[in-house]
């Protein structure tokens, strides 16, 4: 497939994006200026954007506890997420929710979730909504390896794959869930080997080339939408961060750490670009537009209002 | 006496009980190498190894199950469920199986398994992150349900725990971990089913569990200044339940401030307050039964938010006054 130029900017602008937003919150949290914890995709930003551009505007997603990348690459607007980590009531979900609850449903993006696992049925559901109002949206499910071990991930794909739910769903594996390594997770050496036990096709790809997510899951969500059924995508990656706040990662080494950086998805991407004649310059404006975007975005949250305890009791029900 | 904080005493409490009794074992998320969440297993893997510190997969309902297979078949599984919020995916082990096993086979089987893990808000996780809801473990027969509020009663609670022939949900407070209180070396236990005066008073009793003893102990330091002196009863226990040491403070006192961590709807200060209604102790009562607990919302993260979800210290001084007025 080829893409234009245009789609090949807003890929990288979009990898830019998160990983400088994920930077800034990074040293927000050093400085004791966020509040409880969060979870940083900070290596894995082409799974989430080459996943997110193989999909109409119209389409869904569900996100996971390290979904900052998922919001961005849905449209998500960083005044309002920082805003959200901050606990501004301007933020998405009026600082009742912070980092990993940030939901964007105007944008399709059915949530981040606190649970590991808890958005793969949300994501059938969504999906199986689609199938009876016969909108011709897609959903796709992002999750990590760990939440493949979940009854929650057997039980919804097993669903969608029965009822063939216009869903894809992809497994960012990380290497990791929190300190065990998928491979003591799991007796089957792949998340994508997963998708025999419900026949339907499982992909690997490399989760640091952002193309070529975009390719196996543009294939996957053209099959949902033609009444197909559901894909398992399980893209290869890894997260340059400790898990969460506090995390010395005893069950790793630098030495891997190291050599993964060296796969760095933006670096890597921006030297394909430049070899494919696109102009430096071109590159480097981009980057200075997000950095500024990004300033502008954190202003506006530090500026804006906390929520009143008054309203506290408010939108529990509908 | 040394003083210990809450985490460590509670994992002394499992290392003994390791060392004692060969088939108890811990099972659970990230409890091996790295320690547990927060920190609780810290060492037993480099001491007991893989075998008897098991890290399992994300997944909740096999890691209750497991644990009560195991139980059925004489093992002493000690079950870690990261966040008290999970215990909800472990739920049909644990209530319709492990709760149900020994009256439903005819009183031939037990279950005898700790499943344990921290609740409570205050450390901005939000709403799937920070919820209390011990109460509805109590709602289950067969299920017994502890929650210690000091690093004493936690380590001599994990002991009966262990050794008690039940399925016990053993539940600790995130804010808890940190706190410090005196722990005698060596064996002993603290009994199931056994409240605790934590402090004597005759004005007034407060009857707490879990982080509110803290906060109901600071509030009555406060109180006592302005000489309001306060009874601090911590239930300790939620099943079963130890309705005699809350009626005789009651009759003592004639007034009384139940105080819970989790959303007051359905919670188990009701069920203390219809024990004393019911009892002896009415008519000793000079004032209505007050109840002082959660809001019934999901927890919110804005800090401030957070902090007013749930009582804290001034908001008891506050009840206590009322119900003395
Ligand atoms: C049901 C449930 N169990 C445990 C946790 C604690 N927890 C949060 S993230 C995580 C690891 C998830 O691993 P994975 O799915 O691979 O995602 P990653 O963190 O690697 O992105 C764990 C154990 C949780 N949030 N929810
Ligand atoms: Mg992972």
């Amino acid at each position: 497939m080829t893409l234009s130029k245009e789609k090949k900017l807003w890929m990288y602008r979009k990898m830019h994006e998160i990983r400088n937003f994920e930077l800034e919150v990074d040293r927000l949290f050093k400085a004791n200026l966020i509040w409880g914890t969060c979870h940083l995709s900070v290596g894995q930003e082409a799974s989430a954007v080459g996943a997110i551009a193989a999909l109409d505007e119209k389409d869904m997603i569900t996100s996971t506890h390290r979904g900052h990348g998922h919001c961005i690459a849905k449209g998500g607007k960083l005044p309002q997420m920082f805003a959200e980590l901050l606990g501004k009531e301007t933020g998405y979900c009026r600082g009742r929710g912070g980092s990993m609850h940030i939901a964007d449903l105007e944008m399709g993006n059915l949530g981040a979730n606190g649970i590991v696992a808890g958005g793969i049925p949300i994501a059938t559901g969504a999906a199986l909504a689609s199938k009876l109002k016969k909108d011709g949206k897609v959903t796709l499910c992002f999750f990590g390896d760990g939440a493949t071990s979940q009854g929650a991930f057997h039980e919804a794909v097993n669903l969608a794959a029965v009822m063939k739910l216009p869903v894809v769903y992809v497994c960012e594996n990380n290497l990791y869930g929190m300190s065990v390594p998928f491979k003591k997770a799991s007796a089957v050496e792949n998340a994508a080997d997963r998708a025999k036990a419900y026949n339907i096709p499982g992909i690997i790809v490399d989760g640091n080339d952002v193309e070529a997510v975009y390719n196996v899951v543009k294939e996957a969500v053209e099959r949902a939408r033609k009444g197909e059924g559901p894909s398992l995508i399980e893209a290869k990656t890894y997260r340059w961060l400790g898990h969460s706040k506090s995390d010395p990662r005893v069950y790793r080494t630098r030495e891997e750490e190291e050599e993964w950086k060296q796969k760095c998805p933006i670096k890597r991407y921006r030297q394909q670009l430049i070899s494919e004649g696109i102009e430096e310059e071109v590159l480097n404006k981009i980057e200075k537009e997000v950095e500024d975007e990004i300033k502008k975005a954190l202003e506006y949250a530090q500026n804006s209002p906390e929520p009143k305890v008054e309203e506290i009791m408010e939108g529990v029900y509908a | 006496m040394a003083e210990k904080l809450y985490i460590e005493a509670l994992r002394e409490g499992l290392r003994e009980e390791m060392l004692r009794d060969e088939n108890v074992f811990i099972i659970g998320e990230d409890v091996g190498l790295y320690g547990g969440a927060f920190g609780v297993t810290k060492g037993l893997f480099q001491e007991f190894g893989e075998n008897r510190i098991i890290d399992t997969p994300i997944s909740e309902a096999a890691i209750a199950g497991a644990a009560v297979g195991a139980a059925l078949c004489g093992m002493r599984p000690v079950a870690e469920i990261m966040f008290f919020d999970f215990f909800t995916i472990a739920m049909d082990q644990l209530v319709n199986q492990g709760a149900k096993n020994r009256y439903m086979f005819g009183g031939k089987a037990k279950v005898p398994m700790v499943i344990r893990g921290p609740m409570g808000c205050g450390t901005g996780a939000a709403a799937q992150h920070s919820q209390s809801f011990p109460a509805v473990f109590a709602h289950f027969p067969g299920l017994k349900v502890v929650m210690p509020s000091t690093p004493y009663d936690v380590k001599g609670l994990i002991k009966s725990a262990i050794r008690d022939n039940n399925p016990v949900v053993f539940v600790e407070h995130k804010l808890l971990y940190w706190t410090k209180g005196e722990v005698p070396e060596g064996d002993y236990t603290v009994p199931i089913g056994k409240a605790d005066v934590k402090r004597d008073g005759k004005d007034i009793t407060i009857v707490a569990g879990s982080i509110m003893v803290r906060r109901a102990l600071e509030a009555a330091q406060k109180l006592e200044e302005d000489g309001i002196d306060v009874e601090v009863v911590d239930i300790r226990s939620l099943k079963p339940l130890d309705l005699r040491t809350v009626v005789s403070s009651v009759k003592k006192t004639g007034r009384v401030l139940i105080v819970e961590d989790d959303p007051i709807s359905y919670g188990w200060g009701a069920e203390i307050a219809a024990g004393i209604a019911g009892s002896e102790a009415f008519d000793y009562l000079d004032a209505p039964i007050k109840r002082l607990a959660g809001l019934d919302i999901p927890i919110p993260y804005n800090p401030n938010l957070e902090k007013h979800a749930v009582p804290q210290v001034p908001n008891i001084i506050e009840a206590v006054r009322e119900v003395l007025r």
